[in-house]
Parts: structure tokens; C-alpha cells; sequence
């Protein structure tokens, strides 16, 4: 059980690197606090397996440090961090039983047979792994070798932290679902801190308590589900997080206010202040909203007018694509819509717009 | 699939069937043939039926052979397996050093048998040989000609070198396709070196061990041009192989009959050696896969 800090931490997989675009993780400070289950979430290849790795020992990082309860640990192997990890694809040891395996990481530190026992018939319970206990691992299939997988980095009641490398890829979407309620009861029992790397935002959400994002080797926000879906630190988590993504777009200004495809936005003086605050700065201002707040509204509300370009139906909601001038975006409507409309009015609240200056989010005192 | 029988697909076994009679089945026969007769000259031929065989088997220099061959190609075996993985386990993974080290290791293996007994005879020669001059300037009189030991060690150690590599490189093939994730896990999991080696390297190696274990008994039970170049067979018959006696026998005296025999015997003996061989391995997997049930 710890804390888990890392200070000041770069990696390229270079022996020399020459500029930012050669490192793996870019120069990050980030603490994982203890007993929290947490997400890391990005696209292939930004660098979460590799953050991962580092934590765990199987890498040394090239600059910085990794702290466990304030304790440097850079130089120690994964053997000496007692950390448990599990892998994208099921690693077993063919030869041995079930058991055997489970019993593997306790009988490496010579753990007493009673008590290596004890805990692998407790593990072998809550991944529903007691029948297949007495059979040689190279026979299961392959969600039973991954939970094996996991059964043994669960199986040491006092690791440090338990990492987990996309580990449902392998799964059956079903299955996928009770392995990863049996991981949250699991954290919620040992309140052990546990680090899950995924680039489905799902699987994240329903797992972590706080997310990490990760994008181009840095973590660009930590929150909570929620925060990353109403505010959006980046405008890659906005792009990432949501089913479509958040509506970018640049807006005109002239000496009344914000223009949207010729027609003017409604904003608070405040909001209207800082916008051109930021666009006198610099060269990089979006605004962001996401297709779930926008509002359909009627013609005498003011909304602004938009051509449907295209409708998809989704069941129990709709996805209308939507011209406003040069911006095209993304709305989400429900039922009462009329499938034929051609023209619709839409609304931005402003409490759900987002200022971004230079891909990061600012916020507006209101 | 609808699956029709007809039994007239068998005619599409037969350019195989006159395939394999050219190239085995009829050569093979001719030994046979030879086998059951006493041959005195072309037109004058006795059937002898099992005559020959029950000879064969009961000579004693060829039972004294046989005897020599099984101890040669065990010791052998006992040496060159566990050697060969502990230098698979030694060769760097990847890399100039990993492409230096495959290129030496292999270049024993393209020596041509001749001429390793030919390096070795004169390797080993006290006048002018480096280790036999070497050895005797030690103090030890080290003489393959007179002394059966050191001839046998000499063999042995030929043999070691020249086909070790073998082994080395079909488990460096095999250690190559385990998995990094494998030795991720067990460090995680805080294995020591033994037991990665016991639990994720062995098993992982048993496929190639099986061939190499089977190639390296073929061959070494078939030794012939080695011991033949170096030592001759001697001192006496004490590095006579079964090969030797063979040659021997069938080529400098004309014994065809005896030699027919001797040859199917000795044919059927390492086809029997590695059919056990064989069997027993794959049986005792079998046994890993099926007989694991104990619920």
C-alpha cells in the first residue's frame, strides 16, 4: 500500500534525445494517491503503457524520479517495488496447474503452504476460478488464462499497487462487464491502490474513480468522469471523451460581439471580455460545446439558424449534423424532432461553452 | 461441406506411392533381397531365409559395436543437450554481438564431416598437433593410438564440437519466441532465475528439444567419417562404431549378404530408438493436456 508520486518525470526510449518530439512521456508531475482505483486513458501510443512501465520497474525512467511513500524507487526492479501487474494479453505458466500459477508470486518470497492456500482458494473465489483450480493452465481458454493473469497480481495481499495493462482486450464483451464490477469490488474490499490503462472511455469510467488523459506523452487532465465531460481541460479530451466529440469552432468578432457562421452568439459581457482577451493574445481561441448542450430552440427564441445536413438515429436519441455557415456541428436531439426538418434553431448556453486558448481550457470568472 | 465417398480418390495416391517405391521402397527391397541369400557370384545364389540375421546378431564384434555405439551416442547426448541450452541461454538476444555469435556458433556446423576428423587428427597429433603437443608438454602422454581412453574422450570431444551448435541454435530459436511478456510477468511476479528458467523457458523449449534430441541420435548413431579419419577404429576395435563395421564387412569383403542383414537390423534398431523416443514424449504431454482432470 503507498503513495505513488512521480516528480518531475521524462522518458525517451533514446539514448540521446534531441527535442520534446524524442521523448515517450513528456516532463510530468502526477501523484496516485493511495488506496485510489484510477484510470489512464489516451489513444494507442501516447504513452500510457510506457507510463506504466515505469512505475512498476520494468523501465528506468530517463529524467525524475518515482516515489513510493516519498521514497525514491528509480533503480529498484519490479522484484524489490512489490507491485503487481497485469498485461494486455494473458500470460500463464503453461506446465503448472491453475493453483500453482495463483500460488506462483507467494511461493517466489517463501510464503507458508497454509497461507499460500489461504489466499488462492480466496482469489480463485471471486474470479470464479475454483473449479478450474486443479487443471493445468495451458487448457483454458482465454478470458480464463487473463483472469488467471489477474489472480495473480491479486493474490499478494500487500503490494504497493496493482497496474493493470489494457487487460479486458482479450474478454468477451459480456464477460468484460462482471470482470471489471469483480475489479471495483475487489478495490472497494483490499482498498488497494490500482492503476487501470484502457483507451475506451467506458471501460474507464465505469472503473476509475479519477481519470487520467493522456495525450502525446502527457497527462493533459485528472478528474473525475464527470469533469471530464463537462469541462474538458483540452480540446483533445473533448475530441476523446463523448460519443460524438465536442463541437470546436472559432468565432468572429466584430464591434458588437461574437459572429457563428455570420450569425451572433449571445455572451455575457464577462464571457465577451475574456474572448477578446484571449484572441488579442493569441492566435489559437476555440470555443467548445458539446453536441449534448446545444439546444434546439424555436425561431422567436433567437437561436441561431442551421441547415440539417444529416440525421443519424441512435435509438433512443439522434445525432443531427448541422450547418452553421462554415461550422459544421454536432447536435444531439431527441425524439420530437421531425426527421424531414431542413432548418432548425439552435441555442449555445453559455455555461456550457468552453474558452480555449492554445488547446487549453481558461476559465471565464462569471 | 457435403462429403461424398468415392473410392476411386485413390488413384490420386499413386504418383506418391511410385514416388516414394523409386526413391525408398525398391532400394530398400534390393537390401532385403540380399538379406535372405547367399551370393557367390552373379549366377550362383543360395536362399539362406533367416540365416544371416541370426549370425549377425550373435556376433560378437558387432554386439561389442553395438554396445560402443549406444555408450557414444548417450554420452554425446548427455553432453551436447544441456550444453547447447546453457549456450542458447548465454547468446546475446539482439544486436551486432547477437549476429557475431550466431555467425560462430554455426561455423562448426558447416565443416564437412571429413574434414573434422582431418582438423582433429591433426589437432590432436603429439609432434605437431596444438593439443596433443600441449597435453605432452603438461606431462600427460597423451596417445590416441595406443591409449582406447583418450581416443574415446578425443571422439567425444570432436563430436561436442561439431555439432553443439546444433542444439545451441535450435533453442536460441526457441528462446526467441518466447514472449517478452512472459519474463515481465515473472519479474513482477519476483521469480528467481531458476525458476524462469524451469517454468516459462524450459516447457517453452520442450518442441525443439524433442527434434534436437532425435537429430543429434540419428546422426550420432550413424557416425562414420570422424572416428574413421582420426582414429581409424582404434587402438584395437575400442572406436569402432557400427558404421565402421558395416563398411567394412560390405565393402572390403564383399560379404553381401551379412552386410544386407546387418544393415536392416541396424536400420530397424534406430527406427525403433526413435519411435520410443518419440512416443514416450509425446505421450507424456498428452498426459499434461488430458489427464489434468482430478475434479
Amino acid at each position: 500500500m503507498a503513495e505513488i508520486r512521480l516528480e518531475q518525470l521524462a522518458h525517451s526510449y533514446l539514448q540521446q534525445p534531441s527535442g520534446p518530439a524524442d521523448f515517450a512521456i513528456e516532463r510530468m508531475t502526477h501523484t496516485w494517491e493511495q488506496g485510489g482505483a484510477y484510470a489512464l486513458l489516451g489513444p494507442s501510443g501516447c504513452g500510457k503503457s510506457t507510463l506504466l512501465n515505469i512505475i512498476s520497474g520494468l523501465l528506468v525512467p530517463s529524467q525524475g524520479e518515482v516515489l513510493f511513500d516519498g521514497v525514491q524507487v528509480n533503480e529498484l526492479p519490479p522484484e524489490e517495488r512489490n507491485i503487481a501487474q497485469v498485461f494486455q494479453f494473458p500470460v500463464v505458466y503453461d506446465t503448472m496447474t491453475v493453483f500453482d500459477n495463483l500460488a506462483f508470486p507467494l511461493r517466489n518470497v517463501g510464503t507458508s503452504e497454509e497461507r499460500v492456500r489461504e489466499r488462492v482458494e480466496e482469489v480463485a473465489d471471486i474470479l470464479d476460478l475454483t473449479a478450474q483450480l486443479p487443471r493445468k493452465a495451458r487448457n483454458l481458454t482465454a478470458d480464463e488464462k487473463q483472469k488467471v493473469s489477474m489472480g495473480r497480481g491479486l493474490v499478494r495481499d500487500d503490494v504497493a499497487a496493482i497496474l493493470f495493462d489494457e487487460p479486458l482486450t482479450v474478454i468477451d464483451p459480456q464477460l468484460k462487464w462482471k470482470l471489471r464490477r469483480k475489479l471495483k469490488e475487489i478495490h472497494q474490499r483490499f482498498a488497494v491502490t490500482m492503476i487501470y490503462v484502457t483507451h475506451d472511455q467506458l471501460e474507464a469510467s465505469t472503473f476509475a474513480d479519477k481519470i487520467a488523459v493522456m495525450y502525446q506523452g502527457s497527462i493533459v487532465q485528472f478528474g473525475t468522469p464527470r469533469e471530464l465531460f463537462e469541462a474538458p481541460a483540452h480540446t483533445f479530451v473533448g475530441y476523446f471523451i463523448g460519443s460524438p466529440g465536442m463541437n470546436f469552432f472559432t468565432p468572429q468578432l466584430d464591434a458588437d460581439g461574437a459572429l457563428v457562421g455570420g450569425q451572433p452568439l449571445p455572451l455575457s459581457p464577462g464571457f465577451m471580455n475574456a474572448l477578446r482577451d484571449a484572441m488579442s493574445r493569441s492566435d489559437n481561441v476555440t470555443l467548445g460545446i458539446r453536441p449534448e448542450f446545444i439546444e434546439v430552440v424555436s425561431a422567436d427564441d433567437g437561436g441561431m439558424l442551421a441547415t440539417v445536413s444529416h440525421l443519424q438515429d441512435l435509438g433512443t436519441y439522434r445525432i443531427v449534423t448541422a450547418s452553421l455557415g462554415s461550422l459544421t456541428c454536432k447536435v444531439r436531439v431527441d425524439d420530437a424532432l421531425d426527421p424531414a426538418t431542413s432548418c432548425i434553431h439552435l441555442y449555445f448556453p453559455e455555461r456550457w461553452l468552453g474558452l480555449y486558448v492554445d488547446e487549453r481550457r481558461v476559465e471565464v470568472a462569471s | 461441406m457435403n462429403k461424398v465417398p468415392n473410392n476411386r480418390a485413390w488413384w490420386l495416391v499413386l504418383p506418391m506411392l511410385l514416388l516414394v517405391a523409386f526413391s525408398a521402397i525398391v532400394p530398400l527391397m534390393t537390401v532385403v533381397n540380399y538379406s535372405v541369400q547367399d551370393v557367390f557370384d552373379a549366377n550362383t545364389r543360395f536362399f539362406t531365409g533367416t540365416e544371416w540375421f541370426v549370425q549377425m546378431l550373435n556376433d560378437p564384434a558387432l554386439q561389442a559395436a553395438l554396445g560402443r555405439q549406444f555408450a557414444f551416442s548417450l554420452t554425446i547426448l548427455v553432453i551436447q543437450v544441456p550444453l547447447g541450452v546453457g549456450i542458447a541461454l548465454l547468446m546475446p538476444k539482439r544486436g551486432w554481438r547477437a549476429s557475431l555469435v550466431l555467425v560462430l556458433v554455426t561455423l562448426p556446423l558447416l565443416i564437412p564431416w571429413n574434414v573434422v576428423g582431418s582438423i582433429w587428427q591433426i589437432f590432436t597429433r603429439g609432434d605437431i598437433g596444438l593439443m596433443g603437443f600441449s597435453l605432452r608438454q603438461l606431462g600427460y602422454p597423451y596417445n590416441i593410438t595406443s591409449n582406447p581412453m583418450d581416443a574415446w574422450v578425443t571422439i567425444v570431444l570432436m563430436d561436442v564440437w561439431h555439432w553443439t551448435s546444433l542444439i545451441a541454435l535450435l533453442c536460441y530459436s526457441g528462446l526467441q519466441a518466447i514472449p517478452e511478456a512472459y519474463y515481465q510477468a515473472a519479474r513482477i511476479d519476483r521469480a528467481s532465475r531458476w525458476a524462469v528458467f524451469r517454468y516459462i523457458q524450459l516447457p517453452k523449449l520442450t518442441n525443439v528439444l524433442v527434434i534436437g534430441v532425435l537429430l543429434r541420435f540419428m546422426h550420432s548413431f550413424m557416425i562414420y567419417a570422424e572416428p574413421f579419419v582420426l582414429t581409424g577404429g582404434g587402438p584395437g576395435s575400442a572406436t569402432t562404431f557400427l558404421s565402421q563395421s558395416l563398411a567394412i564387412m560390405a565393402t572390403a569383403q564383399f560379404d553381401v549378404g551379412p552386410s544386407a542383414a546387418f544393415s536392416l537390423i541396424y536400420f530397424l534398431i534406430i527406427l525403433l530408438v526413435c519411435w520410443v523416443f518419440y512416443t514416450a514424449i509425446m505421450n507424456l504431454q498428452k498426459d499434461r493436456q488430458g489427464g489434468s482432470r482430478h475434479d
